[in-house]
């Protein structure tokens, strides 16, 4: 007997059993969206936007996403690769650890670089004395945390897209007397090209929304740290819904707009 | 130039050990059943992969030698690699990845580019530098692989199944392009494949690959002649003869023509199966036959079937029942008609 695909018959009637939860389900996922583009105070749009705070927030968001994905992508593909293609001991090992930072809550990550990057840090402190630097409530501390949650993300992507490229193609390489670096730049990296890019752009998007190792590690300091997530989360405290709402709603804007670019690649779409 | 291999390798199901010479300019085919480890060898030679124990030595520089910890990486062999399926760059241009290897070795963009071109044009690919490899032919990106292997001068050139990609129709001709390519080339060629066909045409020597061991080293026509085992008498059971066609005759030497069902012109390959062959004491007649007089120089017994050489101005071999054996009387020295019919006899452009 062979499987066949489940297609809804025409006249299926879905058990009450079954509709109840899955419209609850439903509804709890849609109304919050509804409700911000319901209450959005769109005659007063412009101006809201155009504010100090947000607009600090909004450049200072796109700038430090931008910077930790080109961060994430010099240092994430080589990681990739060499989780890939070599035979570094501990692999599996080292594999996992990189996922943590994925299921880890991002305080605990925000907590860990400040333990490990904090004046009194295991790194930190090092760093202070030596050369009176001090990461933490810097936007380079922003940088940091959105990277910590952002760079699995790139480095899953990147090794996945190895793993399916065919390493024949290296070999060919190596028989035309390539030496690893050109292989790795003119024939490993153009095949998996469309992984970097939809790694990057998952990577940005992540970095995008971090909210909780940012103000763990770099604080909510308007202009210098204060990104969307915690802008948004500072005006609700301060009772400004109106600017809660409108920064929301840019971030849903950003969400979808990647979801639907990477359609094709993350979302079955069935 | 020369290249003298000793190899022997455990991999899984498969246990190598077989040793190769190969000579200044030959072409020496590697032929056998899939699993035998022929691939397996190319990897080797091209430094791909380490054998268990062996000595490689090409040009009296010493690639491998296990002894000694010697391996020298793929990449400073100076080998040609082309695969069965290409692998042209998918993302380069037909000329990029001909000069990929140029490049690869230091040298500038322009000149490798135009020693690419130059090398395409010798393909006759000349007007199709641009093109990516999705939008050559099967022939087209076979010759571009090539090239690629080529241009770098490898003192030693691997080819895996180069014809194997190739739908039946374009593959005669390719083929005999392969063939003038391999004459021209002054390097070891070692091919790989697993057609007798092509084995009997590219190759000056056939080196048979059985399970990891060489089981027959020789000629075509030693081969041919003399198969040493019942997988050998199966897969070169051919008769390959050389010669120049003109319509629906294929004229060998001065002295015989054979006739053959399709036009060809130009020098051919004409092949026949030994098992296509009648013999008889009697001149045969019937208009679609050829028909030559020759004499029995050898009778061997393979499995249910005696192959018999026949002498002659068609030189040929026939594989014939022993009750029919017994019925002609056959034996060396005896005078015998061999006929084929002309639609048994395959003509490839030589």
């Amino acid at each position: 007997m062979t499987r066949r695909p489940v297609r809804p018959a025409a006249d299926a009637r879905v058990p009450v059993v079954l509709l109840v939860p899955a419209l609850l389900g439903l509804a709890l996922l849609l109304l919050p969206m509804v409700a911000l583009v319901v209450r959005a105070p769109w005659g007063r749009l412009p101006e809201v936007v155009g504010s100090p705070e947000v607009l600090s927030a909004v450049r200072l968001s796109l700038t430090t996403a931008t910077i930790t994905t080109a961060l994430c992508v010099v240092c994430g593909v080589p990681l990739a690769w060499l989780l890939a293609r070599t035979n570094v001991p501990g692999r599996p090992l080292l594999r996992a650890l990189i996922t943590v930072p994925l299921v880890l809550p991002p305080v605990i990550g925000g907590v860990a670089l400040l333990v490990a990057f904090g004046r009194r840090g295991l790194v930190g402190e090092w760093l202070y004395e030596a050369f009176g630097l001090s990461l933490p409530f810097t936007t380079a501390a922003v940088v940091m945390a959105q990277s910590f949650v952002a760079l699995p993300f790139l480095v899953v992507a990147v090794e996945g897209a190895l793993r399916t490229a065919d390493g024949r193609y290296e070999d060919v390489a190596a028989t035309l007397g390539a030496s690893e670096w050109t292989t790795f730049r003119r024939v490993t990296l153009p095949a998996v090209a469309p992984g970097v890019l939809a790694g990057a752009v998952l990577c940005w998007a992540r970095a995008l929304g971090e909210f909780g190792a940012t103000v763990t590690f770099a604080g909510s300091f308007p202009g210098t740290t204060r990104t969307l997530p915690p802008a948004a989360y500072a005006a609700i405290n301060a009772g400004q819904v109106e600017v809660a709402i409108v920064l929301s709603l840019l971030m849903m804007a950003v969400s979808i707009t990647v979801l639907v670019a990477l359609r094709d690649r993350w979302v079955n779409t069935g | 130039m020369s290249l003298a291999a000793q190899l022997a390798l455990a991999r899984g199901d498969l246990s190598l050990d077989l040793s190769l010479d190969v000579g200044t300019g030959e072409v020496v085919v590697l032929l056998g059943p899939n699993g035998a480890g022929k691939s397996t060898v190319l990897s080797t030679l091209a430094g791909l992969l380490r054998p268990d124990t062996g000595r490689v030595v090409l040009d009296g520089v010493v690639l491998v030698d296990t002894a000694a910890q010697v391996h020298v990486p793929a990449r400073q062999r100076q080998v040609g690699l082309v695969v069965q399926d290409y692998l042209l760059f998918p993302h380069l241009s037909a000329v990029e990845n001909v000069a990929f290897g140029l490049r690869s070795r230091g040298n500038p963009r322009g000149p490798a580019r135009a020693t690419a071109a130059r090398w395409l044009e010798r393909m006759s690919l000349g007007g199709l530098e641009e093109r990516r490899p999705h939008e050559l032919s099967g022939g087209q990106a076979q010759r571009v692989a090539l090239a690629r292997a080529l241009a770098v001068d490898p003192r030693m050139l691997l080819l895996d199944e180069p014809l194997a990609a190739l739908d039946a129709g374009t593959r005669p001709a390719v083929r005999a392009d392969l063939r003038r390519h391999l004459r021209s080339y002054r390097g070891c060629t070692v091919l790989v494949t697993h057609d007798p066909l092509e084995a009997m045409v590219l190759g000056d020597r056939i080196v048979v690959l059985e399970q990891g061991r060489v089981v027959q080293d020789g000629s075509p026509a030693e081969l041919a002649r003399h198969p040493r085992t019942g997988y050998v008498a199966r897969l070169v059971g051919l008769n390959l003869l050389r010669g120049d066609a003109r319509g629906r005759i294929v004229t060998l030497g001065s002295r015989a023509a054979v006739a053959v069902a399709h036009d060809a012109s130009g020098p051919v390959h004409v092949a026949f199966a030994p098992a296509a062959v009648t013999l008889s004491l009697e001149q045969p007649h019937g208009s679609a036959r050829n028909a030559w007089s020759g004499r029995v120089s050898d009778v061997e017994r393979h499995g249910d079937l005696v192959r018999i050489t026949v002498d002659g101005p068609v030189p040929l071999l026939a594989d014939v029942t022993p009750l029919a054996v017994a019925d002609l009387a056959l034996g060396p020295g005896v005078e015998v008609w061999a006929a084929v019919k002309a639609t048994e006899v395959s003509v490839y452009p030589a």
